[in-house]
């Protein structure tokens, strides 16, 4: 069915009305499961699904109708009384909605056919609801062929074997590891080449001349195959390709698959290219780009060169991520808006036209009326500036109940008991934010339930009560957002994290370090204590990513611990990533903008000789950074210099400048590639007169500082 | 024509001795009437001493003094089908 633009808009409102219905459908389901007997939502479930179903029927969404038809059918039952609301019933419905997610995401890309590997997921599913519909009467679901059926996944794989000639001297035998492979699987061909094997006279019976291809069917994943010449990796070329005739089904695979948009990462999960082979193309890749000082070659690129994958793959996998990121841009384009927000930002607009309008009357009595006008003018302006950017502004509260499925399912899997409390869902934070931060609080709640909250038989030994409680909390605080995920479980390991960081070398044993500082090394890359490894975390692969996530917003993450009562983890934000209240300073010719949030007061700096860097403030120690040195810009400080008091973390600090300019709405211009790299500034905005004015990125700022500090004093003392 | 000259091998050919066979093999291929490898003994081959078994054809081939082996062992045989080589 091909898309005009009409149906394209239309599609697009029916996904997002689509979407909402979903969600109100699980939030009634995990209601009900809590309270079987509760009417009204019970009736809201109900209406969901046949909504649903009808605006599906009007775009001629076949598969869509069919399948909500049968959920439909089975919460009519239990409207009318005939069905009992179970566990079994909720847990056999809860899949239905994720696989009515999973449609409307289809339709958002644009596919109005369901693919094989879903329609045969809702087979599965709606199987699962037969038991609960009383006359067998549904409609018989559209099926699609099925094919994409879970056998277990045999691939068929080219190696190519060119051994070092160095291999026999050093014991190992090329033929020992074409025996090993037999037993891997099933060796359905070999070619022994012999090419390389020189003329009698010149042959050295000690080296390996041989080079094989061996064409491998096995059930076993590639990097189980790599692993078989892991001592021979060195010095050989060994590469391993899936066959040709497997080409199809890894574009398939790949095709199916979640979203992602690291190319790398979409390669290594469909199992085409390993972690090891993906590392050393990264290596490639940055040593050329390095030595080249070029564009970096596409990582798909030297894959495809390397010999490890062929390009077929690399082309699904790159239409992958490109979908992933047309989806991602989708997401933005359409956006629910309350009527009232809108209504208010358009009468502020009216207002702005008539005051704009009076300015340019020329008034009898002076200049007075002029100014006056103009004064109203800026003051509209700052409305409309503060109503346009509430537009965007949705409250945390659905992100905070989508995580109620999250905890139930988790909770069933690892057999715990938790309840969920969530308050402050009602703050308000930019859409774009809300939707980037849900990725990170997700692996935060599975990290609490996984790892902090203990199973109801330890908690009963503890003293605790039996179900543990999670819980969810966000609020406004000094132009930020303040997002806690807390459990009352049993706390950080502070030996454990410890012993664990000199283990994975990093910190030096013995280093004296605070509570703080240990419980941070949590978000270093490729840490993770758990001595087993779960599925849902315990791969050391999620604290990191969750912090870099959140540093890239602009914001920060702090643990707060103790041992036996539970952790919380605090995420630090920014409410919108557009525009702050900044601070303009000046020093020398430069001008910088300290964001007016983190500033507490500014003071005149005292006149005459200062030690270390520190002043007296009303009889508290109050050290300062010197702007006009740690930017190293030249000349002579004013005569009389200034200090801005900022706030950290509920640290002070004073910042030295020459002179203060006042406050001003700073819109935010990122820096731009060249400058990723620098520490302590966070952007840069445009002044008035034309000027380039640094934003200060107070956080890293006065860290930096006070590390430096640090290495300054132990220096004399060591 | 006269038979061609037997050349036997004895149990091992692998890295430990192929520099012996070589040695041996080289000299044995200096016979015109040809040479038939007698692998019946063999009780123990590796990669190298397969590739001494195809150094000698393609010398053979190269000198035009016909090689031929004769009644391969089980480790022969073995090392043989792995590699799918023939000879």
């Amino acid at each position: 069915m091909a898309l005009d633009d009409d149906m394209r808009e239309a599609l697009d409102m029916f996904v997002t009305e689509a979407r909402d219905l979903v969600q109100g459908l699980e939030e009634g389901l995990l209601e009900l499961e809590d309270q079987p007997s509760g009417g009204e939502t019970v009736n809201a479930v109900f209406r969901a699904a046949h909504t649903l179903k009808g605006s599906s029927g009007l775009f001629g969404l076949q598969h869509l109708v069919a399948f909500t038809h049968v959920v439909e059918t089975v919460l009519g039952s239990v409207r009318d009384g005939t069905l009992d609301v179970t566990p079994g019933l909720v847990s056999a419905l809860l899949p239905c909605t994720d696989h009515l997610s999973a449609m409307i995401e289809n339709l958002a890309r644009g596919q109005l056919e369901p693919d094989a590997a879903l329609a045969a997921d809702g087979t599965r599913l709606l199987s699962g609801l037969e038991p609960y519909l009383a006359d067998g009467g549904a409609m018989t679901p559209a099926r699609a062929a099925p094919g994409a059926d879970a056998e277990p996944h045999e691939g068929a794989w080219r190696l190519e074997l060119g051994f070092g000639e160095d291999c026999l001297r050093n014991g190992m035998d090329p033929l020992s590891f074409l025996r090993y492979l037999a037993t891997l699987g099933t060796v359905t061909d070999v070619v022994t080449v012999t090419d390389r094997l020189p003329d009698a006279a010149e042959m050295d019976p000690e080296s390996c001349y041989f080079g094989f291809q061996v064409d491998l069917v096995t059930a076993a994943p590639k990097s189980e195959i790599e692993a078989v010449f892991d001592f021979v990796r060195e010095d050989s070329d060994i590469r391993i390709v899936p066959a040709d005739s497997q080409l199809d089904t890894y574009v398939r695979a790949i095709r199916a698959m979640p979203e992602n948009d690291r190319i790398g990462d979409v390669l290594v999960a469909s199992g085409a290219v390993t972690e090891l082979e993906l590392a050393e193309a990264l290596r490639i890749q940055q040593e050329r780009a390095l030595r080249g000082k070029t564009q970096p070659v596409p990582i798909g690129e030297i894959l495809i060169e390397q010999g490890i994958v062929q390009r077929g793959i690399v082309d699904a996998a790159l239409g992958r991520q490109r979908r992933t990121t047309e989806t991602r841009s989708q997401d933005t384009r359409t956006i629910r808006i309350d009527a009232a927000r809108l209504d208010k930002l358009i009468d502020l607009v009216g207002e702005l036209v008539i005051a704009q309008s009076s300015t340019g009357i020329p008034s009898s009595s002076g200049g007075e009326t002029s100014a006056e006008a103009q004064g109203e003018v800026m003051r509209l302006v700052d409305e409309v500036r503060h109503s346009a950017l509430s537009l965007r502004m949705v409250p945390i509260g659905s992100t905070f109940r989508r995580f109620e499925r999250v905890v139930r399912d988790v909770c069933m899997e690892l057999g715990k008991e938790v309840s969920l409390v969530i308050t402050g869902g009602d703050a308000e934070m930019d859409k774009a934010l809300v939707e980037r931060i849900s990725d990170p609080l997700l692996h935060l709640v599975r990290n609490s339930l996984d790892h902090g909250i203990e199973l109801p038989g330890e908690r009963r030994n503890r003293g605790k009560t039996q179900q543990g409680t999670l819980r969810l909390n966000a609020y406004h605080d000094a132009g930020n957002i303040v997002i806690e995920v807390a459990d009352d479980g049993r706390g950080l390991d502070r030996e454990r994290i410890l012993a664990k960081a000199v283990e994975r070398e990093l910190v030096a044993p013995g280093t004296p370090l605070t509570d703080s500082e240990v419980y941070n090394l949590i978000f270093e890359p490729g840490f993770s204590t758990a001595e087993t490894v779960s599925n849902l975390s315990g791969r050391g692969v999620g604290m990191d990513v969750v912090k870099r996530n959140v540093t890239a917003l602009r914001g920060s993450i702090e643990v707060e611990t103790a041992r036996g009562v539970g952790t919380t983890m605090r995420i630090r934000l920014p409410l919108t990533l557009a525009i702050i209240d900044g601070f303009l300073v000046g020093v020398g010719s430069s001008s910088f903008i300290v964001p007016l949030d983190r500033v507490t007061e500014c003071v005149e700096l005292p006149p005459g000789p200062l030690v270390r860097d520190c002043m007296n403030l009303r009889g508290e120690v109050l050290p300062f950074i010197r702007l006009r040195q740690i930017f190293g810009i030249p000349g002579q400080a004013a005569r009389r210099q200034n200090v801005v008091i900022v706030e950290q973390s509920g640290q002070r600090t004073g910042l030295v400048v020459d002179s203060l300019l006042g406050e001003l709405q700073t819109v935010i211009k990122p820096l731009g590639i060249l400058f990723s790299r620098v520490k302590c500034i966070s952007g840069s905005t445009i002044l008035g007169n034309g000027e380039i004015a640094l934003i200060l990125d107070v956080g890293p700022l006065i860290a930096d500082h006070s590390d430096r500090e640090q290495v300054r004093q132990a220096v004399p003392v060591g | 024509m006269t038979a061609p000259r037997r050349f036997v091998v004895d149990e091992e050919l692998t890295i430990v001795t192929a520099a012996d066979h070589r040695q041996r093999l080289l000299a044995a291929l200096g016979d015109p009437n040809g040479l038939s490898i007698d692998l019946s003994g063999v009780a123990d081959i590796d990669t190298a001493g397969l590739q001494l078994l195809v150094m000698a054809r393609a010398e053979g081939e190269r000198l035009g003094i016909p090689v031929e082996f004769a009644e391969p062992s089980a480790a022969v045989t073995e090392a043989l089908s792995l590699t799918r080589l023939e000879l």
